[in-house]
């Protein structure tokens, strides 16, 4: 969380919308550990990461259906096989993200 | 917009002040009307919470358990029932705690500390710079450096040591006896999880000797001194240097250090 406090704090002093998600659980092996966060804004801008890459292009998705209903929601991303494009951890682990607006 | 609950937070984590964000991550459907995903309480050590679960009760219950988990530095998932009650799980909560910054204490205002201050740095450590020559303790030499002081590692150490805790390193990197013994003593005499020494297999042996006849114990000496510093990654210059250095201090942390990787203290032969 701490490291995405000065890039939030421009967007919210630029007067965008902010999302914020969060690893809030892992099974099996993750890349990164519960409270892994990442930032997105309104025009899909992002600070931080919470995964190695694998799945942060399906979060931003994510991040912006949240700040358009403005309700928080749950995903998980799993597994995904060697099929091109698909959204998942190659690592063969699971993760949990709470993806909420920055309302709070 | 953001509200209390971020702002707070902000202030709390940019102070390096210990808190922790409780959020409720699932609702079973049968409560769905009571608590909604997303609610939040922040909790400190001590004083009031901020923000509400959506149950007076269930905050009460909840801050308690965070306040202990807090005091572990522990982060995770909890159940309750909807008005704090125990063997339920009515509620989920996310659990998380952010700690005080680990602490990293430099002694000796050499130039492989100026490289060290900057990869401590990037790792998130509040970094202090130590040496009893105010010549070379300068802000200036070390502009990244959260705090640059001069006085001697031991007087430093009887002051501060007893802050040190098991997250926190202390490397000594003065390869001058009478400013590393010192300094390793008042290492020794704190809590603190890493300590590393710099010098060559021959600077290490002396320092070795001085340490035992200043009354270090042996096993002591083995258990905890990391000297010569660092991973044996072949590092020659002070960024390499740095880098073998903070490999360690995160090997040692994990309890991977003597498994998996090979420190320059178990190994022999020149260094570099």
């Amino acid at each position: 969380m701490k490291e995405i406090l000065s890039t939030v704090d421009a967007w919210l002093a630029a007067g965008k919308r902010v999302a914020i998600a969060r690893v809030i659980g892992i099974e099996d092996s993750g890349p990164r550990d519960p409270g892994a966060t990442m930032a997105v804004n309104e025009d899909g801008e992002v600070a931080g990461s919470v995964s190695g890459g694998c799945v942060e292009g399906a979060v931003v998705t994510e991040a912006l259906d949240a700040l358009t209903t403005g309700r928080a929601r749950r995903c998980t991303f799993g597994y995904s096989d060697d099929q091109a494009f698909a959204v998942g951890l190659t690592c063969g682990g699971t993760v949990h993200l709470l993806v909420e607006p920055l309302d709070w | 917009m953001s509200g209390e609950i971020y702002q707070e937070l902000r202030r709390s984590l940019r102070s390096g002040e210990p808190v922790c964000l409780v959020t409720v991550t699932n609702v079973a459907e049968e409560f769905e009307g009571l608590a909604s995903l997303g609610a939040k309480l922040l909790v400190h050590s001590d004083g009031p919470t901020v923000g509400t679960l959506g149950d007076p009760e269930l905050d009460r219950v909840v801050a308690r358990d965070a306040r202990a988990m807090l005091e572990r530095g522990v982060t995770g998932t909890r159940h309750y029932g909807s008005h704090g009650e125990a063997r339920r799980e009515d509620l989920e909560m996310f659990v998380e705690s952010f700690v005080s910054p680990s602490r990293l204490v430099i002694f000796g205002a050499v130039d492989f500390s100026r490289a060290l201050v900057e990869v401590g740095k990037i790792l998130g450590f509040v970094v202090t710079v130590c040496d009893a020559r105010a010549v070379f303790a300068t802000t200036a030499r070390f502009p990244l450096a959260d705090e640059v002081v001069v006085e001697w590692p031991d007087s430093y150490l009887d002051r501060v040591g007893r802050t040190l805790g098991p997250r926190d390193a202390v490397c000594v990197l003065t390869h001058d006896t009478k400013f590393d013994v010192p300094a390793i003593l008042g290492a020794l005499a704190s809590d603190v999880g890493y300590i590393g020494a710099m010098g060559s297999r021959r600077t290490h042996e002396k320092r070795w000797e001085r340490l035992l006849e200043a009354g270090a114990s042996e096993s002591e000496l083995r258990a905890r001194l990391m000297s010569p510093i660092g991973l044996d990654v072949g590092a020659r210059t002070p960024e390499e240097t740095a880098v073998s250095i903070c490999a360690e201090i995160i090997a040692v942390r994990s309890g991977r250090a003597l498994r998996t990787m090979t420190p320059l203290r178990d190994g022999s032969g020149p260094i570099h």
